[in-house]
């Protein structure tokens, strides 16, 4: 076996690098000094890390005979999550130099990065065994993660939906691959499945494969049919995983998607799964928004928020590849930054005073007037208001789809537009209550610490400079050309 | 299609079908975690039968049973200490004691 193809591997083996360096740091020492260099180290490095992925070039190569493909598109993306996971590392150290979190800190870490491992192993995999290796080093170590505040009895139980209903899906997705390795000519290598499945004729259990498996996957995306546990988990969870929860992994889930998607099912397209994707995509973005408007807490309002964001995250699947997928990956830095900041604001006010209803954010403009202020920006760049990065993530997406000229992606569009009406409704219901409800403060005067002050800046110039910066989607764009 | 490979397929199907059942009839989390090993076997089973009938020249159904009956190990040890969590929060290990948090 020729070892030089690891080589190819860098952002995993940094990943991994540091996932050993973090587990013999917190193995090795003792505990009576609490352990509190880990966080600032794990913080550095980290940084470190994502810049160096951010640097090294992709050698577009496949390697391990295309079970692995390092390419432009694969590390753009990798490297956006990587900054995601980096201003959730930033949110989490308040949580994490609790007390409560005294002799645990190393293992939030090593969870954390042993997810992303799986995550990057997600995107990049190429035949369905890595693939579902990686969903599953992803998402196992995530139902740990939301566990963790042993003390909350919220936390267990969250902890409890999310494993049930995630086994509960990969086992669809198992059957629904098992039936794919059917039509396969014996090999599990998406370009081998594409090219058998191109030609055989279209039958029943071809169409429950591909049903399964956009229900395997969709479970991970929270899609309609298969969102109920978001809601209940986004609630349980410590609010650093419920960021982590709501970006990161529905970020590399949605690339994976499209990649399954584009590559192994495209010849299927037109005749079996766009209408399952159309009619999966308008309930996810319609149900996800009525449900919103109803929420009181602030974690399963941003859940549901979340499951109709993964709805127009979904839409640049239904459209032509490398422009779909630039979209989708610029929609989806876009999402981070946005869902981060308000993530940012909810997990400092939620550590400092434990309030996390809406009510609680009345008048906060009295006494936190910088906090409301990032608040607002993300509330607006999640709906989609001009000039902030969410209008222009939007007009990409909606301007992809509409691009194919067909009768029924217009109608498609003109649904999320409509939504979007709908979703800027209860939206701003978090902008009234901090800015025009009457009364005092519910929530007294504080400073939040200096890491939650860094990921709160960086929040806010990704909301106010993605949109304006051409850059930044010029560069997706590219990225997503290069998918192979 | 051969007649034979039937005879595997379809205990294959009974048993994803009961496990799904289970997994929606059943309190207790054991009893659902039981359930859900039966479907990620029965998709295995169905794995093992396609190479061995369809494609019986080369490895790759079998080799991806073995990788997921070890995931699955995997998924059922974690499920495992989040129910000792749960039985030590509220003294059962019914699912229906955990409900909480609701619409």
């Amino acid at each position: 076996m020729d070892y030089s193809q690891f080589g190819a591997m860098l952002p995993e083996l940094i990943i991994l690098g540091l996932f050993v360096i973090v587990l013999c740091a917190d193995v090795f020492t003792k505990d009576g000094s609490a352990k509190r260099f880990l966080t600032p180290m794990t913080t550095v490095l980290f940084l470190l890390a994502t810049v160096a992925i951010w640097l090294i070039p992709s050698s577009g190569e496949e390697v391990f005979g295309g079970m692995y493909v390092d390419s432009q598109a694969c590390k753009a993306m990798k490297a956006i999550l990587n900054v995601g996971a980096f201003i959730v590392l930033l949110q989490a150290a308040e949580w994490v130099e609790s007390d409560d979190m005294k002799f645990r800190r190393g293992e939030f870490y090593e969870l954390l990065l042993a997810t992303l491992f799986g995550m990057y192993l997600m995107i990049s995999a190429r035949h369905f065994l890595l693939f579902i290796i990686g969903l599953e080093c992803a998402s196992l170590p995530l139902a740990a993660m939301v566990a963790f505040n042993k003390k909350h009895y919220e936390s267990h139980e969250a902890a409890i939906k999310y494993i049930l209903t995630a086994v509960f899906s990969s086992a669809i997705l198992l059957m629904g691959l098992s039936f794919v390795y059917a039509f396969s000519g014996g090999s599990l290598y998406f370009n081998d499945i594409a090219a058998s499945i191109a030609g055989t004729e279209i039958n029943g259990l071809l169409i429950a494969a591909v049903a399964f498996v956009i229900a395997g996957i969709g479970f991970k995306l929270s899609l309609v049919p298969f969102h109920l546990w978001t809601a209940d988990v986004y609630q349980g969870a410590p609010t650093a995983i419920t960021a982590y929860l709501s970006v990161i992994s529905k970020g590399a889930a949605a690339f994976a998607f499209f990649v399954i998607f584009a590559q192994v099912f495209g010849s299927l397209y037109s005749e079996v799964w766009e209408w399952m994707m159309y009619a999966v995509i308008i309930a996810t973005i319609t149900v996800g928004n009525l449900f919103a408007m109803r929420q009181k807490n602030m974690k399963r309002f941003m859940a549901f928020s979340s499951v109709s964001q993964a709805g127009y995250i979904m839409l640049g699947v239904m459209t032509e590849q490398a422009l779909g997928l630039g979209s989708m990956m610029f929609y989806i830095f876009v999402y981070i930054v946005s869902n981060l900041a308000a993530f940012a604001v909810i997990s400092s006010i939620e550590n400092k005073t434990g309030k996390v209803s809406m009510d609680d954010y009345d008048g906060l403009h009295k006494s936190n007037p910088r906090l409301s202020f990032v608040m607002t920006l993300a509330m607006f760049s999640l709906a989609g208001i001009p000039p902030f990065a969410g209008f222009f993530s939007k007009i990409l997406i909606f301007t992809s789809v509409t691009a194919s000229d067909s009768m029924a992606l217009y109608m498609l569009v003109l649904v999320a537009l409509i939504n979007t009406i709908i979703s800027l409704y209860y939206y701003l219901l978090v902008v009234k209550a901090i800015w025009i409800n009457p009364g005092e403060a519910k929530v007294e005067r504080f400073e939040s610490n200096r890491c939650d002050r860094v990921a709160l800046v960086l929040c806010t110039l990704g909301i106010v400079f993605f949109g304006l910066v051409p850059y930044i989607y010029e560069y997706c764009l590219d990225a997503a050309r290069l998918l192979n | 299609m051969d007649l034979e490979m039937l005879w595997y397929l379809v205990p294959s199907v009974i048993m994803f079908c009961a496990g799904v059942f289970g997994f929606i009839t059943r309190k207790n989390t054991i009893a659902l975690l039981l359930s859900l090993e039966l479907m990620l076997n029965a998709a295995d089973l169905n794995f093992v039968v396609f190479n061995r009938y369809l494609f019986p020249g080369s490895m790759e159904g079998m080799v991806f049973t073995l990788f997921a009956i070890a995931i699955a190990a995997a998924e059922t040890a974690i499920a495992i200490a989040i129910i000792i969590n749960i039985y030590r929060a509220v003294g059962n290990s019914d699912i229906t004691s955990a409900q909480k948090m609701k619409f």
